[in-house]
């Protein structure tokens, strides 16, 4: 346990990508990347890491057991906590050690063909801890306010928390309320802009359904892009990949199927925090956003350094 | 109409078995999954109060080979409210791998199976992600590992015999 929290002092973890990041939404991680280390967190990264196991959760409980405990045991073999920027990872990681940790004859089970057919083991010292969690509980909104060279109070954005980042809550130690969850609005603040509420903020992106039936994982994500359109909002900040997917791109097919047009803009948070910190657009990855920030961009007022 | 001579009692001991399915006879058929359920919302197809009811009646095989299974998206709405901690989104996977054993793959899954045993992830990390990496200064990608497939092919997911050439 004394290893556990130890972890949680120390600002070096060990970076999560999954599938999506590299592929879909690197300019996410050239963002994390940028504002982590204005903000002293150090990123090691393991490029043997393989998917999380979400996907096969739903084939066998037992598959997807070990492909997450082979990428916990790669990670605690390095000896840092593990940071993931998707919270579909996350949460699958999170869920996957909670039991491997709770329940000391299934984690034995697990290691014996983890360790027959992969040589390796994984004892539950692991801690998994989002991206943004990390931001808001091991930085803080006061230090990041400190640091802010950029002037972003004319910019409206709508946070959009998604799932796996507070639910289950109970796998997450019950970091905040699943409910009512305020960390994101509070690490927006963080940066100078305005964060707002709309209709059903905390509703799903249908990410989770797109493979088996896209009508209704479109469906899904156009309630959401209605209802931030109907608050005018300059951009949704969203901080997994696959949320991405859905809202920015699926926009224009969205827009297509329900014949609608929202052009709305759609950032990651470490674009947004990147930007309030005076990074310049490339150095966040902002030429590689589908939908155009040139209008929110104009907004932002930089200081003189 | 439901027939109880085709209705199979086991059905809810055997999801009571499986991983996730331990909580489904604490069901009362409440709904409230069902009411905050944003699937449901744009859909009647899914209907996880139905479902569970159906379960617990020993509709077996219309549960097993149904589509609406694979409509759970996963969000853990239901999972917060549900007096009973049934966890609905688990009891669903439960349900969805019993269904895989008895031989109801959906095609969606054969095909993440697939990309999964060829590169251990579910996209590709080829050598154009590896070049626009390089470009912005980030630490390449090490593109497959083989442990996805063992695990997958120890497990009997994954058959290497029946792939054609790639």
């Amino acid at each position: 346990m004394k290893k556990r929290e130890d972890h949680l002092k120390d600002t070096s973890y060990t970076l999560f990508l999954g599938c999506t990041v590299p592929v879909r939404a690197l300019n996410y991680e050239i963002a994390a990347r940028k504002v982590a280390g204005a903000l002293d967190i150090r990123f090691h990264d393991i490029p043997d890491f393989s998917c999380c196991g979400y996907p096969i959760k739903s084939i066998s409980h037992h598959a997807y057991l070990l492909m997450a405990a082979r990428n916990l045991a790669l990670a605690e073999a390095k000896g840092h906590s593990v940071c993931t920027l998707c919270s579909s990872c996350g949460g699958s990681l999170a869920e996957a050690n909670h039991e491997l940790q709770e329940d000391k004859n299934l984690r034995q089970r697990i290691n014996e063909d983890l360790y027959g057919w992969l040589g390796l083991r994984y004892e539950g010292e692991v801690q998994v801890l989002h991206f943004a969690r990390i931001l808001h509980r091991k930085i803080g909104a006061e230090k990041i306010g400190g640091k802010i060279r950029a002037d972003l109070s004319s910019l409206r954005v709508a946070p959009h928390y998604g799932c796996h980042y507070t639910k289950p809550s109970a796998i997450h130690g019950r970091a905040e309320d699943p409910e009512d969850p305020k960390s994101l609005d509070e690490l927006i603040r963080a940066t100078g802009a305005q964060s707002l509420s709309y209709e059903d903020k905390l509703s799903c992106c249908g990410g989770g359904v797109l493979a088996f039936d896209e009508q209704v994982a479109l469906g899904m994500a156009q309630k959401k892009l209605e209802h931030i359109h109907a608050r005018q909002a300059d951009a949704i900040v969203l901080i997994c990949p696959f949320c991405n997917v859905m809202y920015e791109s699926n926009q224009k097919k969205i827009e297509k199927v329900f014949q609608k047009e929202y052009k709305l803009p759609v950032l990651f948070y470490p674009q947004l925090l990147g930007l309030a910190l005076g990074f310049e657009p490339d150095e966040l990855g902002l030429k590689m956003n589908r939908i155009r920030t040139t209008d929110l961009m104009k907004k932002i007022v930089r200081r003189p350094a | 109409m439901i027939y109880s001579k085709e209705l199979d009692s086991n059905f809810k001991l055997l999801i009571a078995k499986e991983p996730g399915g331990e909580n489904i006879k604490r069901c009362f058929s409440c709904g409230t999954c069902t009411a905050g359920c944003p699937v449901r919302e744009v859909t009647d197809r899914y209907n996880p109060r139905k479902i569970i009811r159906m379960a617990l009646l020993g509709m077996k095989k219309e549960v097993l080979s149904s589509q609406f299974i694979w409509l759970c998206s996963s969000c853990y709405t239901c999972y917060e409210r549900c007096p009973q901690d049934v966890r609905i989104p688990e009891l669903m996977n439960a349900i969805k791998n019993i269904a895989v054993r008895e031989g109801y793959m959906p095609p969606a899954m054969k095909v993440q199976i697939e990309l999964l045993s060829s590169h251990g992830r579910l996209l590709e990390v080829t050598e154009f992600e590896n070049d626009k990496r390089k470009e912005s200064g980030l630490p390449l990608f090490q593109g497959r590992t083989e442990d996805v497939k063992r695990i997958l092919k120890e497990l009997g997911f994954y058959h290497e015999e029946e792939r054609g050439p790639s």
